[in-house]
């Protein structure tokens, strides 16, 4: 059982759908809450976190080479996600706070042109080719390969994909705890129940709209982060192709339900990676090439069936 | 002499690609300007009607599917009808909801005409492309249009070469940008005609107030979808057209989101939207100063790098996503500055307030 | 002049929403310890009376002043912040908060005795109290509105601004929500209460407003009105 279809289907199917999952989860949780609280799909949000995972890498360069540092990408990360907050900061300020109480539209359109502005940037500064994030191939994790081979259920995790879902879970428990157990969590919990009500409950509604930003620009360069790691370079299109498993992630979890786009990115991680297995005869069940494909399908079906997503969320 | 003719070809490829960009901006503005719909799956439905003509009037090959060899006529009202069939699923499912989510899905569905077109290689020829699509005049010059009917009635192929050969050879150049300019303007004058129709008009009612359309009984989204259609018709055209223009055509960088989604919602933008005239009138002007902008930001680079110790050399190879930024600025600043555009929409009915 | 006698004063207000003009120069006072109850046909400007002293729309004329303060237009969030609390009509608690969360929320402004104000609060509805965990969207409507009610006290409020508390409530509830009413404004609130419910909210208050069409109609103590014949045929229906 195991050969000859467990390991296959563990090692290069299930995990890496996992692993992309997590990925797409971080992602969506900054599409949702931005769409739940400031109540508009933000297209630039992709291109946040590819930015985020390209001053990360800088980061990385620089220490290199003036102090002889190799650090860690995550401690890179650290410096990347107060810029990139800093980013979303004067973004919102000076394109999207305009359109406050104008048609959403209006912002949505602002987001899309900041999704090319951001983008062309990105090229400008480092230019359009491929950069290699981090060197070398990913040999897999040798303690839980022995373990799990001597058990006759040879498991091989490549220890980046450790470092992506343990990652995850603390981020998700992070935010967990900020939005059950803190007063500015719960305000953002209310301000995507109902604006309204938080306007004339007194709650300040501007700092809400900042605190999320800070969540989701933090949860953007985690999620660029990890993707570069995962694939180990970098590129100015990876923010665009995240884009569209995002949002259904977050349609598919409900818009607003933070819990919902990370159960959400899972389930469109696994079936991207899953929609590629032999399940019937010898050839992949969907040709790898429209693996994109099955987050949009996933979507749709989701618009039609149920457009308040599996949490109900909100539907406009 | 030559270099007058060089400035003539030149201001008529100018014409020929502004008048594209006009079709496909005078249909973003009956899904925008009529009806509030917000597509950002432009070069999906572009690339739906370029490759439906393609197919259908390429000469037969062996790289792809067909070509059928039709006539350019049939393949230009295909390329219309395939860009209108899905246009009306995307509709059907997503107009009911709110503009966002239509915006998602449009850019969605853009993605996945990408991914079939690119993964199809039997049909589409994958990565690679159609070549030799037949364009509008230069293909009468062509030995199996004119062996054939309707030329053949006229003359012999002998005599069409003869024709042809006493002609000089960018003849046909003048006769291709006229006609799509022709074209902007049918398809103009009947969208005028349908905006100041009843149709028209209740369309301007629902965008201004819905819950009153609504409760008066109107069918809102099956307006909605009407209007979606329509325009996801003119822009298959327009991909026709384009088609025809570059003769050559693939999945990715003819059809390059940030070109043609973005560009033509800047025009639609700046010219004014639901504006037929600001459509056209913005295409042009965003067309003009897209392509001045490449030769200004490339002297520029010139004159920083001859004169100054910055070399920024490098900067050259990017000065296309300078462009893009600059650009994308521009929408930020209409947007805010200037939301009615150029020619700020004209309401059909007199009573109705603004 | 002396305007310190009132805790909340709409001086010839004018306003709308966008280019329709509803309230066409209305004048209202509540005096402190009042209960102070606007009535009046649909559509009479009840409700746009409220949003106005919230800063929710534009006025164009008139001033509001709270505790002889100038508070017009100033956006809804800072008129909390200024003391005055206000309950929905509708929509009034957030549905996927629990109750106690709710009431944290409702003392967003405030920066200390949260816990000792939470206790009192769970005192004066003590259905509360029990279902403090649950999520506010799964309770009853009557419950609720006490939430809403408790929500809108967890600041130290200079006056309560209650948006037809009973509507779509059962007679039980109405009866309860009425002497929850009272109760608060024992503790010392001013409160300013619009109703459809003329007869109860005119019983419970200390005066009443009538508007009609956006204008001052009458006006008097509670009981003056409920004995007006002309009020009494108008408003307070036929049925009795």
């Amino acid at each position: 059982m195991w050969e000859s279809f467990g390991f296959e289907f563990v090692n290069f199917y299930f995990v890496p759908g996992i692993v992309l999952g997590c990925i797409y989860a971080l992602g969506a949780i900054g599409i949702t809450l931005t769409f739940g609280i400031l109540r508009f799909a933000n297209f630039a949000h992709g291109e946040v976190m590819m930015t985020g995972a390209y001053v990360t890498w800088t980061i990385m360069a620089l220490t290199g080479a003036l102090f002889g540092w190799a650090l860690h990408p995550l401690i890179a990360a650290i410096p990347s996600v107060f810029l990139m907050i800093l980013v979303f900061f004067v973004v919102d300020r000076f394109f999207y706070k305009p359109f406050r109480k104008a048609p959403t539209i209006k912002v949505v359109m602002a987001s899309f042109g900041m999704m090319l502005v951001i983008r062309s940037l990105v090229q400008i500064l480092w230019g359009p080719n491929q950069i290699t994030f981090v060197k070398g191939i990913a040999k897999p994790n040798s303690f839980i390969r022995e373990l799990t081979g001597s058990m006759d259920m040879m498991i091989l995790v490549p220890n980046k994909h450790f470092l992506i879902m343990g990652g995850t879970v603390v981020i998700v428990m992070l935010l967990g705890y900020l939005l059950t157990y803190t007063r500015i969590g719960k305000a953002m919990r209310a301000v995507s129940d109902s604006p309204d009500l938080a306007l004339v409950t007194g709650i300040d509604v501007e700092v809400v709209i900042r605190a999320t930003w800070i969540v989701g620009g933090a949860c953007a360069v985690a999620a660029g982060v990890f993707l570069a790691t995962d694939i180990q370079m970098l590129e100015t299109t990876m923010g665009f192709r995240m884009l569209l498993p995002m949002f259904a992630a977050a349609i598919l979890g409900g818009i607003g339900k933070p819990y919902g786009a990370v159960l959400g990115g899972l389930v469109i991680g696994l079936a991207e990676e899953l929609s590629s297995y032999p399940w019937i005869g010898d050839a992949p069940l969907l040709s790898p090439g429209y693996k994109s494909g099955v987050a949009f399908s996933i979507m749709i079906v989701m618009l039609i069936v149920r457009p308040s997503g599996i949490f109900k969320g909100r539907t406009f | 002499m030559d270099q007058l003719i060089g400035y003539f070809l030149y201001f008529c490829s100018l014409l020929a690609v502004g008048g594209i960009y006009s079709l496909i901006a005078l249909g973003l503005n009956v899904q925008w300007g009529f009806a509030g719909l917000f597509n950002v799956g432009i070069a999906g439905f572009v690339s739906i009607g370029a490759y439906t003509y393609a197919l259908l009037t390429t000469d037969t090959s062996p790289l792809h599917y067909g070509g059928l060899g039709l006539p350019l006529a049939v393949g230009i009202v295909a390329a219309m009808v395939a860009s209108g069939l899905i246009s009306a699923i995307i509709g059907v499912i997503c107009i009911r909801l709110r503009s966002d989510y239509l915006a998602i899905a449009t850019i969605g569905i853009a993605e996945i005409i990408k991914l079939v077109l690119k993964n199809n290689s039997e049909i589409t020829n994958g990565p690679r492309g159609i070549n030799k699509i037949p364009r509008l005049w230069e293909n009468f010059t062509e030995e199996r249009f004119y062996n054939d009917w309707p030329m053949s009635w006229f003359a012999s192929a002998e005599t069409w070469q003869s024709i042809f050969s006493s002609l000089p050879r960018w003849w046909w150049q003048p006769c291709f940008a006229l006609s799509i300019i022709i074209a902007v303007y049918v398809v103009y004058r009947l969208l005028e005609k349908l905006r100041l129709s009843p149709w028209g008009r209740m369309m301007t009612a629902i965008r201004e107030n819905e819950p009153a359309a609504h409760a008066a009984g109107k069918n809102v989204t099956g307006r909605r979808i009407e209007a979606f259609i329509l325009g996801s018709m003119i822009m298959g055209l327009a991909g026709a057209v384009l088609a025809m223009h570059l003769r050559l055509i693939e999945p990715t960088n003819t059809f390059d989101p940030s070109k043609l989604t973005f560009l033509v919602w800047v025009m639609l933008i700046a010219g004014g939207s639901g504006n037929n005239r600001g459509a056209i009138l913005g295409s042009f002007l965003i067309w003009v100063i897209w392509s001045a902008s490449e030769i200004v930001i490339n002297v520029g680079i010139n004159v920083i790098d001859d004169f100054t110790n910055i070399h920024v050399g490098i900067l050259s190879t990017r000065a296309g996503y300078l462009r893009m930024l600059l650009i994308g600025l521009l929408l930020q600043y209409i947007l805010q500055k200037y939301p009615l555009g150029i020619l700020p929409e004209s309401r059909p009915t007199a009573s109705s307030k603004t | 002049m002396n305007t310190d006698n009132f805790t909340l004063e709409l001086k010839n207000i004018t306003a709308g929403y966008g280019e329709s003009e509803i309230l066409h120069g209305i004048n209202l006072k509540v005096k402190p310890g009042e209960i102070v109850a606007i009535i009046g046909p649909n559509g009479a400007g009840k409700s746009t009376a409220i949003k106005a002293i919230l800063g929710l729309l534009n006025i164009t004329k008139g001033s509001v002043l709270l505790d002889g303060n100038d508070i017009t237009d100033t956006p809804p969030d800072r008129v909390v912040t200024k003391g005055i609390s206000y309950v929905p009509q509708t929509h009034n608690v957030f549905v996927n908060l629990s109750v106690q969360e709710n009431l944290e929320m409702g003392a967003w402004t405030r920066t200390d005795g949260i816990p000792e104000r939470l206790d009192e609060m769970f005192t004066l509805f003590p259905d509360l109290r029990e279902k403090r965990r649950q999520a506010a969207g799964s309770l009853s409507g009557g419950q609720r509105q006490m939430v809403a009610m408790a929500k809108a006290l967890m600041v130290d409020a200079k006056v309560l601004l209650l948006d037809e508390p009973t509507a779509g409530l059962s007679p039980k509830y109405r009866g309860e929500i009425f002497s929850t009413i009272q109760d608060i404004n024992s503790s010392g609130v001013p409160i300013l209460i619009v109703e459809q419910n003329a007869k109860q909210a005119l019983g419970c208050a200390n005066r009443g407003y009538v508007l009609v069409e956006g204008t001052n109609r009458y006006e008097g103590t509670g009981k003056e009105l409920l004995d007006d014949r002309e009020v009494a045929r108008m408003f307070l229906g036929g049925g009795e």
